[in-house]
């Protein structure tokens, strides 16, 4: 095979991989959207109908229980982490941290990165069992924050890095402290910061696996804190497998709803993000 | 001019069509004669790179270049042709402005191209091949002893000699320098410059430069661009002693903010294509 | 300037200085956070493991293929088989075409296509996995069970193995590809210009010089991408069938050590030399992913070292 037969062979190699899995991606997407879809513009009340006491067994009433329980546990959870988040990466930037530290702090941030989330809710698990306590929304929201926290800081991060310097000298050169020209620099580079964050939440409300044995899989519409509770990834993992066709059609549902929430939510965060949307060496993204 | 035509344009035109049109050459038509140094000059932005880079198409890794005229190696057309573009770059080499090594050895980045033409025919020809290149450019004697190391691990003058060497293993007629000395230091610069002045007893040379005393000291011929378009082209004494053009003698005198008053603020300049 | 507010700027500045000192601890701790948080995992999950680890050999449980919690019977290997037949197959399917595709997006497509297909590339790396799980139920399964185990021999109801790699593939693949494209891209055009200058082709740039100089970024993003595999959850336990046995062919079902806390954990919890041995099973992935992250780095180095430009 001649260079040039083997230049075209490989560039048409390379736009069949690309072309393969945009197909198979736009696959995935218009198979939930269109069967979930059908399901809900049937009957879009099951989004607000709080489950029947048969539900994971018949598909009586609806999965709001689920829609609560993502939102009463992912918003705090991305609270609390976006919070801790920020902090962390605050303290990683120069005026506070030499390079030995943050260097140091962020292997370890890429180890929890690549940590299995699993890991994160049989860890949260054994605090629970350790206290004696029951599987809840509290412990789900700990979870989550757990499992948010590296991909903000990571972002966060970038977003500081990237801020211009000027801002800091220009802070700095006003007699600010060292805290006031974190929250200026953290003005500045605000998009990057909400994006990270944005994309975090984004995460959070589509892991199962760290709410799967931390908030339960409980079919009832969430009472308290301290109480059980489920969120929709757990739910269609629990209905997917289902003998009956009724609640695996709600899986379908509540898949076009996940969907349709995680794809607003990374929009947003790409929009915002602009300019921030790079990222440093080593780091890494979604 | 005494020798014969190793290059020559014929108007050629360079148009970048990204978000905003910019015309970055206009009809050029230079004649680049054989065995001789020319020297590309001009104010920054008056389409000096882009014209050393159509001359081989190496324009064409950035999107969104239209191009008109033709440029011809000796009876070979580059533009109109049937003839691959890489068995083109062999014959017309480059060498970038910032002193580039690849990710490879520093006998492999001399053997690159060599081995992509495949024109050795055993191991111990290669190896002299790479010896010899060495030696053109004065860094064998630097370099001999740890061939296996990887190339960037040279100083900056060192990795730009590697580069020459690279270039000039393919046996290429015409060889297109972009400011080949202006990330050096001054030492390493001159080191260069001897060799550049010692290649063109066998190749064409090609540079584009943005410092008038360099041209003077080294340059056979000059080429004054200025906003995409030819000036002036004479040989080096005729152009900095008498110079036919009012724009050339002002240029020569340092007049050079006059002339960015006088362009407007569109000019185009050598970094409009996005970088990649 | 007056007393009053020379002692009130006083005072502003005591309480600015205040403010400084009390958010300097609070950034400090979290600063450590993720020191602590990741000892805090290892030891909570190694205090849990310490009943089974007292108990049992681990050279003997990680080398048993018999696991019977019931009968007190600890054999990790199946889970162990699984996890690595699950992860080597999504590779040989993912990576290549992720760096193909990763190649194209970089180095062949332009204006919108390019802006179009890369950030629908990196959009879809967030979708959750559990929605491809389902849509893999739909459409892959019936594929699998019907024509492809069929077609080499193999009778199956199309979960096991073959389809949690095939489907583990297409979750990997668009965030190896966006990573892998990030580091083609940040590639100085000068390597490209050097290496068509001597007259090498497009493709043997992208071969011999591109990938080389782009390789440690690259080589992460394929190590990144067989972590999630690795540690992959919700796909695994939805379409591998959950039966812990050595799988005898690609198409077998089996398990893995994500889907073998998953599966036993409900009914099993309440004996505790079980749930000492799914919390093991826990700290073993995160032992593996750290081991994992260490010796990447320090290959990560070496080919920088080796490819710099």
């Amino acid at each position: 095979m001649d260079r040039y037969t083997e230049q075209r062979l490989f560039g048409l190699l390379a736009r069949g991989a690309a072309a393969l899995v945009v197909a198979v991606m736009v696959l995935v997407i218009s198979v939930t959207i269109y069967r979930g879809g059908r399901v809900f513009l049937m009957d879009p009340t099951i989004v607000i109908t709080p489950p029947g006491s048969r539900y994971m067994l018949e598909g009586d009433g609806g999965f709001l229980h689920a829609v609560l329980g993502s939102i009463f546990i992912v918003g705090p959870a991305t609270i609390i982490s976006a919070v801790l988040a920020v902090s962390t990466a605050i303290y990683l930037q120069s005026d506070y941290s030499s390079e030995r530290f943050s260097d140091t702090v962020n292997m370890f941030l890429n180890v929890l990165w690549g940590t299995p989330p699993i890991v994160y809710g049989v860890f949260v698990l054994t605090v629970i069992i350790a206290i004696g306590a029951r599987t809840s929304m509290f412990f789900g929201i700990v979870a989550i924050a757990i499992f948010q926290y590296p991909i903000m800081t990571r972002y966060t991060d970038e977003a500081l890095r990237s801020a211009p310097d000027s801002v800091k000298e220009a802070t700095y050169g006003l007699g600010a402290t060292r805290f006031e020209t974190a929250l200026m620099t953290a003005r500045a580079a605000l998009p990057g910061v909400i994006a990270g964050i944005v994309m975090g939440f984004a995460r959070g409300i589509g892991d199962a696996a760290t709410v799967l044995f931390t908030a339960g899989r409980s079919t009832n519409m969430p009472a308290g804190p301290f109480d059980g509770a489920t969120t929709l990834p757990v739910l269609i993992f629990d209905q997917a497998m289902s003998f009956n066709a009724e609640v695996r059609s709600h899986a379908y549902a509540a898949s076009f709803i996940l969907i349709i929430a995680v794809l607003g939510l990374i929009l947003v965060s790409k929009l915002l993000a602009g300019r921030y949307a790079r990222y440093a060496p080593g780091g890494r993204h979604s | 001019m005494t020798t014969n035509t190793a290059l020559t344009t014929k108007d050629l035109s360079v148009t970048y069509v990204g978000d905003r049109e910019v015309e970055a050459l206009k009809g050029v038509s230079i004649d680049f004669s054989a065995n001789q140094l020319s020297a590309i000059i001009g104010p920054s932005g008056c389409g000096k790179s882009t014209l050393l880079k159509s001359l081989n198409r190496l324009h064409e890794i950035q999107p969104n270049v239209e191009i008109s005229g033709d440029v011809h190696l000796g009876d070979q057309s580059v533009y109109n042709t049937d003839e691959p573009v890489p068995k083109l770059r062999k014959r017309i080499g480059y060498v970038p402005q910032t002193p580039t090594a690849l990710p490879l050895s520093i006998y492999e980045n001399v053997a690159y191209g060599v081995k992509l033409h495949g024109e050795y025919d055993s191991k111990n020809e290669l190896d002299a091949l790479v010896e010899s290149y060495l030696q053109k450019v004065n860094l064998w004697d630097e370099v001999e002893d740890r061939l296996e190391t990887p190339g960037a691990e040279l100083s900056t003058g060192q990795i730009q000699r590697l580069c020459l060497a690279r270039s000039l293993a393919v046996e290429p007629d015409v060889l297109l320098c972009d400011e080949v000395t202006s990330a050096l230091d001054p030492i390493s610069a001159e080191s260069v410059e001897e060799t550049l002045v010692d290649l063109k007893e066998e190749y064409t040379i090609i540079m584009v430069t943005h410092s008038m005393e360099q041209a003077q000291r080294i340059a056979d011929d000059v080429v004054f661009l200025y906003l995409g378009e030819v000036i002036e082209e004479n040989d080096v004494q005729t152009f900095f002693q008498n110079p036919e053009k009012e724009r050339t003698k002002k240029f020569i005198d340092g007049d050079t903010i006059v002339e960015y008053d006088e362009s407007d603020d569109d000019s185009p300049s050598e970094a409009v294509p996005a970088e990649r | 300037m007056g007393g009053s507010t020379d002692s009130g700027s006083q005072n502003r500045l005591g309480r600015r200085l205040l403010t400084e000192r009390v958010s300097g601890y609070w950034l400090q701790g979290a600063g450590y956070f993720a020191i602590v948080l990741f000892a805090l995992i290892v030891l909570a999950l190694l205090y849990q493991s310490l009943p089974l680890l007292s108990e049992y050999s681990l050279v003997q449980m990680l080398t048993s293929s018999n696991w019977d919690p019931a009968q007190n019977q600890f054999g990790f290997l199946p889970a162990i088989v699984g996890t690595v037949y699950v992860t080597a197959l999504t590779m040989i399917m993912g990576t290549p075409i992720a760096i193909l595709a990763a190649i194209y997006i970089a180095e062949y497509a332009e204006g919108r296509t390019k802006t179009l297909v890369s950030s629908f590339i990196d959009v879809l790396a967030a979708i959750p996995s559990v929605i491809f799980g389902l849509v893999a139920l739909i459409v892959v399964v019936p594929f699998v069970g019907d024509y492809l185990a069929p077609a080499v021999g193999s009778s199956a109801t199309g979960l096991g193995i073959f389809t949690v790699s095939l489907v583990m593939a297409i979750v990997v693949t668009p965030f190896m590809i966006s990573l892998s494209v990030e580091s083609l891209e940040a590639l100085p055009d000068e390597l490209r210009e050097s290496s068509l200058g001597v007259g090498a082709t497009k493709w043997e740039t992208i071969r011999i010089v591109l990938l080389r100089a782009a390789g440690p970024g690259i080589f992460s993003a394929v190590l990144l991408g067989f972590g999630r595999v690795f540690g992959a959850t919700i796909v695994p336990a939805m379409l591998i069938g959950g039966q812990t046995h050595l799988p005898s062919s690609p198409f077998a079902t089996g398990q893995t050590l994500p889907t073998l806390i998953v599966n036993d954990f409900g009914e099993l919890m309440s004996l505790p030399l079980t749930q000492s041995a799914l919390i093991f099973v826990g700290l073993m992935l995160i032992v593996v992913v750290w081991l994992f992250n260490f010796s990447a780095m320090i290959l990560r180095q070496r080919l920088q070292q080796r490819w710099q430009f």
